[in-house]
């Protein structure tokens, strides 16, 4: 099978809406958790999130595709573009039909269906709703496959392309998805990453009655506690990120800048709840057993866990011992850390974002803390690197994201051996 | 040589049929599931015909629990899951749950869940928005409880391009075949035929505003004016030849043996005008069978109904078929059942491999007078006897999609 590695990378996240501006505020331990401003969050639960302070024109975008293009759209076409610009790649010298798409997005257009249901329905009043009030992209919105047509179309991209949407672990297994089809010989070269906005009144509503989100409402700079004894659920988070993916030989004929390869990525489903999470760790454990096998590394060579940590009660204790089942001992001295303690947790975009933390962590050898821990929790006992960042040279990550729907993905960064000297 | 994906099992509930054979039989016969919608008034809307599955009782297939738990898109694919389970006779409490996997796609997601969850949040308040919501109207809602409902823990997916979805989505359990599972219960449902969803659909540009039944959705004919949605699954449960062969299954529909995706990179919502890449898709899934042209005894078309999109497609079959394109029998049932999206290119395999099965292709409803550039070997005037082998079918994704999968006759 061929490699895939990773050489270009592109970010919009809260706080922080490049690549550096990401980084310099999770290595530096800042949080872009608020009390939520895009609409007026009094009557819900939980009334905060981390938002980004985004302009699609000044990002680079066109009015027509600003206008045509629901956010999350947005920030993933903004990190293409910065992605490409990093991995100085050349669209005029690439062949186009082996260059695909494949982005995660677990709830799609939602944003722009739900302001657009209210012009159509008089504000929720009628069911029977009235076309003739329509919004002209209604279609591109009911259809998440617009995330991945937008960014074909503007690149004019030729390869396989696809939206992936596995709930919470769509960013990861959008890249593994990727990385399956550069390994086949499907594609060359891939755009891969994940986008999601969803903090709009339908999407902080439906999160409320299961009680998912924290209600920390009174201190929203440190409501996401992962791993925290103290934590009560994830705080809604928003944003895209995008890797671009080049088989090996390709990036090296082209003498690419290369963050570093992908070595093992798989998924396994816990067949057990859509929301629920036993707290074994058992299924979780399983994809990484996998993905580890396929990099030939030890456990021990793991230098960085990158958690999905979203600060609910069960997550965090189910991966938690997923990890001490699979790496052992050296559970207990890997450092380990959840950047939604930062940025919050962006559903389907999340998973990118943190693959593109790793890329970032293997590159520039500084490991990102968990903001906000503080209390240890019993059932949470190991190194979630607190509050400040560590400086240290790591050659593998393990990133892993737990989903609804029972999806568990778990995905392996490492230097190319060629590159480890 | 890679582990060979085989097909052992098929679910169908379609507009004209509930079950495999229903809907089979319901399609040879030419016998349509279009018909004015009778499940919301429509008469506001421009598009009033749809494909609905009428007298699908969830219940007959689904705990009571589950059902308020999803969408109407995911009872559907529940109920072809386990028809197409049943139909393998794969008992998924006996296998082994890391070997069992499960790949959906979907174009839309649960609509009519959606619908009214909004409506209470915004016409009652937030805490009138159900429990179920979370988990209800997202894509990934009918692979999560596929999985759950049958054990399977394997590698699982959902794979989203509009409605070249089913075939996608079919190339991905593939993929999972032969990267080590044993079975994936694969392809796609809709549930599009909800006042919103439709008022969404219908500034696609795409749809036919007619109200007979008989002329709206025709695909290739001059007289074509788009298509008309419609609803249903199709789930095909997709086998390693070996662990078919191992327990001593009898029953092989086929083999998936080829598949190309391909992105027009063109337009929003604009065919590419030179086809090229739709072309190229049917190409890639040709090469990767190891097949050329000469080997396709049929082919099961996109039939857009867009007199743009059926002239692209008819051009790009002559372009990979060359001087075998007006032999090469071309059908659709989409104007049978109405145009499902993902769920409508899953239905189409199953419709292929049900013709190898019995010989015979369901004909193309509609098409009296092809549209210029659409002089094809069209199957019209009825169910067509064939010595059938191998079909192609294509897919094409509102956005740019293009997709192809080749399916074969087993042979041992």
């Amino acid at each position: 099978m061929k490699r895939t590695v990773v050489t270009g990378v592109g970010v919009v996240a809260p706080g922080g809406t490049s690549r550096d501006s990401f980084w310099e505020m999770i290595t530096a331990g800042r949080t872009a958790t608020r009390r939520i401003s895009f609409f007026d969050p009094s009557g819900f639960r939980s009334q905060i999130a981390a938002e980004a302070d985004f302009d699609p024109r000044a990002a680079g975008l066109t009015d027509e595709e600003a206008a045509r293009m629901d956010r999350y759209i947005q920030f993933a076409a903004v990190a293409a573009l910065e992605a490409l610009r990093d991995g100085g790649l050349d669209l005029a010298l690439v062949d186009r039909d082996r260059m695909g798409i494949s982005l995660g997005s677990a709830v799609g257009g939602t944003t722009y269906l739900e302001n657009g249901y209210l012009a159509v329905s008089d504000h929720g009043k009628e069911w029977l709703v009235d076309p003739t009030k329509a919004w002209p992209y209604l279609y591109n919105a009911i259809i998440p496959s617009s995330l991945a047509s937008e960014l074909a179309l503007k690149f004019n991209l030729h390869g396989p392309s696809a939206v992936i949407s596995t709930g919470c672990t769509s960013g990861i297994d959008a890249i593994g998805y990727a990385h399956n089809l550069i390994q086949d010989g499907e594609a060359t070269v891939m755009i891969a990453g994940a986008s999601e906005s969803p903090i709009s009144p339908i999407s902080m509503a439906c999160f409320d009655p299961i009680r998912a989100t924290s209600s920390r409402n009174d201190d929203p700079a440190h409501a996401s506690r992962p791993f925290d004894l103290e934590r009560d659920g994830f705080v809604m988070g928003e944003g895209g990120a995008v890797l671009l993916l080049e088989e090996l030989e390709h990036a090296r004929a082209r003498g690419a800048h290369i963050y570093c390869e992908i070595v093992g990525f798989a998924s396994r489903g816990n067949a057990f709840h859509m929301t629920g999470l036993k707290p074994d760790g058992l299924d979780m454990a399983e994809a990484i057993m996998d993905a580890l096998q396929q990099s030939g590394l030890a456990p021990e060579a793991i230098g960085y866990i990158n958690a999905h940590g979203s600060g609910t009660k069960q997550n965090d204790r189910h991966e938690t011992a997923a990890y001490k089942r699979t790496l052992g001992q050296h559970a207990y001295n890997v450092p380990i850390s959840s950047i939604k303690s930062m940025i919050g947790h962006s559903l389907g975009g999340i998973g990118a974002l943190e693959m593109a933390a790793c890329a970032l962590v293997i590159e520039r050898g500084v490991i990102p803390p968990t903001a906000n821990y503080e209390h240890p929790d019993p059932e949470c006992d190991l190194d979630y690197t607190p509050k400040v960042a560590r400086r240290r040279r790591v050659d593998a990550v393990l990133s892993t994201g737990s989903g609804f729907g029972g999806f568990q993905s778990a995905m392996i960064f490492a230097r190319p051996k060629e590159l480890a000297s | 040589m890679s582990r060979r994906a085989v097909i052992t099992g098929l679910g169908v509930v379609a507009p004209n049929g509930i079950g495999t054979e229903q809907y089979w039989a319901a399609t040879r016969a030419g016998r349509p599931g279009i018909r004015r919608i009778s499940r919301f008034d429509p008469s506001r809307y421009a598009t009033q015909l749809a494909g609905e599955v009428e007298g699908f009782t969830p219940t007959d297939y689904i705990d009571q629990r589950l059902i308020v738990q999803t969408d109407r898109w995911t009872w559907m694919d529940l109920a072809a899951a386990k028809m197409a389970l049943d139909d393998a006779g794969i008992v998924p409490a006996q296998e082994e749950p890391y070997q069992m996997s499960v790949v959906t796609a979907s174009g839309s997601g649960g609509n009519e869940f959606g619908q009214k969850e909004i409506q209470n949040l915004w016409g009652k308040g937030p805490i009138f928005v159900g429990a179920y919501q979370s988990i209800a109207w997202f894509y990934a809602a009918s692979t999560g409880q596929i999985s759950i409902k049958h054990g399977m823990k394997g590698a699982s997916g959902v794979i989203i391009s509009e409605a070249a979805g089913g075939l996608d989505a079919l190339a991905q359990a593939r993929r999972a075949i032969r990267r080590g599972v044993s079975i994936v219960v694969s392809g796609a449902g809709e549930a599009p035929i909800g006042p919103y969803a439709l008022t969404c659909q219908m500034q696609n540009g795409r749809l036919s505003t007619r109200t007979d039944p008989g002329t709206a959705y025709r695909p290739f004919d001059a007289d074509a004016s788009g298509y008309i949605p419609g609803e249903g699954s199709a789930i095909l449960l997709v086998e390693e030849l070996e662990h078919s062969r191992a327990r001593g299954n009898g029953q092989i529909y086929g083999e998936i043996i080829g598949h190309g995706a391909t992105q027009d990179g063109y337009h929003h919502s604009a065919f590419a005008p030179d086809g090229r890449q739709f072309a190229r898709a049917m190409r890639l899934a040709l090469d990767s069978a190891g097949i050329g042209p000469g080997d396709v005894d049929a082919i099961i078309a996109d039939a857009s109904g867009v007199p743009e999109g059926d002239r692209l497609e008819a051009q790009a079959i002559k372009e990979v078929f060359g001087s075998r394109a007006a032999e090469v029998p071309v059908t659709s049932t989409k104007a049978t059942v109405g145009r499902l999206y993902a769920g409508g290119s899953a239905l189409d395999v199953a419709t292929a491999l049900l013709a190898i099965r019995d010989g015979v292709l369901p004909p193309l409803l509609n098409l009296e007078q092809p549209a210029e550039g659409c002089e094809l070997n069209f199957v019209t005037g009825g169910e067509r006897p064939a010595r059938l082998d191998t079909i192609l079918i294509n897919a094409r994704g509102y956005g740019g999609f293009n997709s192809a999968l080749v399916v074969r006759r087993y042979v041992d």
